[in-house]
């Protein structure tokens, strides 16, 4: 093979990894078709699409850097409350409190990313927990700002842009969130795979070799940490969004610990894991909840046994591969 | 031209004190290799050269330029990389892409986070070229974790030529390297190019011996003698100190 093919060959590989795979149009196509085709899950669709929006967030850190999280909700109360109070105070207009609270969130995170980054991997989580347990507690102390443990109400919601009501609306309140969702997973894409994202995977991978070809580690890290924070910022914006009042469960340890339960339901690392997991979640939340909801926390718990312990990168769809590589095994037996 | 150049270097750990008054220099273009029976202090004294230790005294200076107070990614910067004695690859990523991101790095492209990655062709080509060189163009596409042991080896130093080093250290090339695939390696070593400054971290002297033509033997983190190899080939004392001390092991 000559010298231009191998290149090309390299180039096109290269390419492959990155490009649109068909199961992500079909994927995409479906949901939009879901505004449409499934009115009255509009409310439960809703709430997967900022579960899952995130829990991408939460990948980013987890499934490309490698930075366990169990303190994620700080972020993403910290834009839920920014969002309430810019609209209580300057405009209802959704898309520029989608801004504020990222910018503020992302803010945030670069703050905190300097106390995170610091420790190895047992250490992170105690101070993404801590810092997670100081948000709550300065929400709740701050009851004249926040409404404490009441909860903020009165936030207004004008339509979005000037022309779309979402307010009440579940049909456009759903399109609305899942627009925002399509957007940042775009740019998720984007940055995973640019130059910056396999600097990430690097880093993860081996920290001591990533520094050793010139990688600055840690300025990368902080890089994807904050960007990560500022998503979770507009997912808690969403919800305050789509609820009428933005409360302390916003920002609560079992918040961090759903979304790091999603993530790993669907698998890290590959960014659709999030919106999997956190649909699978909440569709399964709900329907053993309708039948025997004392047994959701048996069976949430039992399929948490069941990734961790044969499925822990792609979550379920290790476990269908299996399955599927199972059968096709013994099919081809003769 | 003196390449790389430590002037008093010390560590102390505690009582213990692996590398003392270390005045170690190394001519541009050297091969010059570092030797000494194990607990010489050979490690920490790649990783006082590299970043990874502070020293507790002493200066490191690359090119004439005091690169003491840079951290390990500023040092790559400047011109120093190394491989290490165990593998320390990317399970994950394929050779190409780890070669790629190499290159990347070297030309500050790192930060891109709306480029695609592999979008460039002068990369590509790049790390296509060095892949061919070091053995390393049938496995382009297949996970690192993967591959057999020897091309992990020659990944290991790909990595580090990639990010076309002033001063490259390497660390015993061909440790835990099956005797069939040995001579790839040396090979490797030995085609490495001439304008980089090598100095070479050995226990194999058959490996010094072929490549070096500069040798310092270290023994109890100080400088015991430093010579042509001819010279330390018969220099009685490292004779006594040196073969002594691995016929005890």
């Amino acid at each position: 093979m000559s010298s231009e093919d191998s290149v090309r060959e390299a180039s096109a590989a290269l390419k492959r990894k990155r490009a649109w795979h068909w199961l992500e149009y079909v994927f995409w196509i479906a949901a939009a078709a879901s505004v449409f085709l499934l009115p009255s899950q509009h409310a439960l669709l809703t709430q997967i699409a900022i579960w899952a929006l995130f829990a991408v967030s939460l990948d980013l850190l987890l499934g490309y850097a490698g930075i366990v999280s169990l303190g994620h909700a700080a972020y993403f109360g910290f834009g839920a409350y920014v969002a309430a109070l810019f609209a209580i105070n300057f405009t209802g207009e959704p898309v520029t409190g989608l801004v504020v609270a990222g910018v503020a969130a992302g803010l945030l995170g670069l703050i905190t990313s300097l106390l995170v980054l610091r420790g190895t991997d047992l250490t992170r989580i105690m101070v993404t927990i801590g810092i997670a347990l100081v948000m709550y507690e300065i929400a709740n102390q701050m009851s004249w700002l926040t409404g404490g443990a009441d909860g903020l109400t009165g936030m207004p919601v004008d339509p979005v842009l000037g022309f779309f009501p979402i307010y009440f609306i579940p049909k456009n309140a759903y399109a609305y969130v899942l627009v925002v969702l399509f957007a940042l997973f775009f740019v998720a894409k984007r940055i995973v795979h640019s130059p910056f994202g396999y600097s990430l995977r690097a880093i993860k991978g081996n920290p001591l070799r990533a520094s050793s070809i010139g990688i600055p580690n840690n300025l990368r890290l902080i890089a994807v940490y904050t960007v990560a924070a500022a998503y979770a910022g507009i997912a808690g914006a969403l919800l305050a969004q789509t609820t009428p009042v933005v409360s302390l469960t916003y920002i609560d340890f079992q918040r961090s610990a759903d979304v790091l339960l999603m993530l790993i339901i669907g698998g890290t690392g590959y960014l659709y894991g999030g919106i999997v997991g956190s649909a699978l979640f909440l569709i399964a939340q709900k329907s053993i909840g309708n039948v025997t909801p004392q047994y959701w926390e048996f069976w949430i718990g039992f399929a948490l046994v069941v990734i961790a312990l044969f499925a822990r990168d792609r979550g379920v769809f290790s476990i269908i591969e299996r399955i599927v590589n199972a059968l096709g095994k013994r099919n081809a037996k003769p | 031209m003196i390449a790389l150049e430590t002037l008093g270097l010390e560590k102390r750990f505690g009582g213990i004190v692996p590398t003392n008054d270390v005045n170690l220099r190394v001519r541009e273009g050297a091969r010059h290799a570092l030797i000494g029976p194990n607990g010489a202090g050979k490690t920490t004294l790649i990783n006082l050269l590299t970043g990874v230790l502070k020293p507790s005294r002493g200066q490191v200076k690359l090119a004439g330029n005091d690169i003491t107070r840079l951290k390990p990614h500023q040092r790559v910067a400047r011109g120093i990389a190394r491989t290490f004695q165990i593998n320390q690859l990317f399970g994950e990523l394929t050779p190409l892409e780890a070669i790629a991101l190499v290159i990347g790095e070297r030309e500050k492209l790192g930060t891109r986070f709306w480029r695609a990655f592999g979008g460039d062709e002068k990369i590509v080509t790049e790390a296509v070229a060095l892949a061919r060189q070091f053995g390393l163009a049938d496995v382009l596409e297949e996970r690192t974790s993967s591959l057999p042991y020897g091309k992990q080896r020659q990944l290991e130093i790909a990595l580090a030529i990639a990010g076309k080093p002033r001063v490259l250290l390497l660390d015993e090339p061909a440790a835990g390297v099956p005797e069939t695939e040995r001579h790839e390696i040396l090979e490797t070593v030995a085609a490495l190019p001439k304008d980089v400054t090598v100095l070479l971290i050995e226990h194999d002297m058959d490996i010094v011996f072929g490549f070096a033509d500069r040798i310092t033997v270290l023994v109890d983190g100080k400088l015991f003698v430093e010579g042509e190899p001819k010279e330390i080939e018969n220099d009685p004392r490292v004779r006594a100190v040196y073969l002594g001390e691995r016929t005890d092991d």
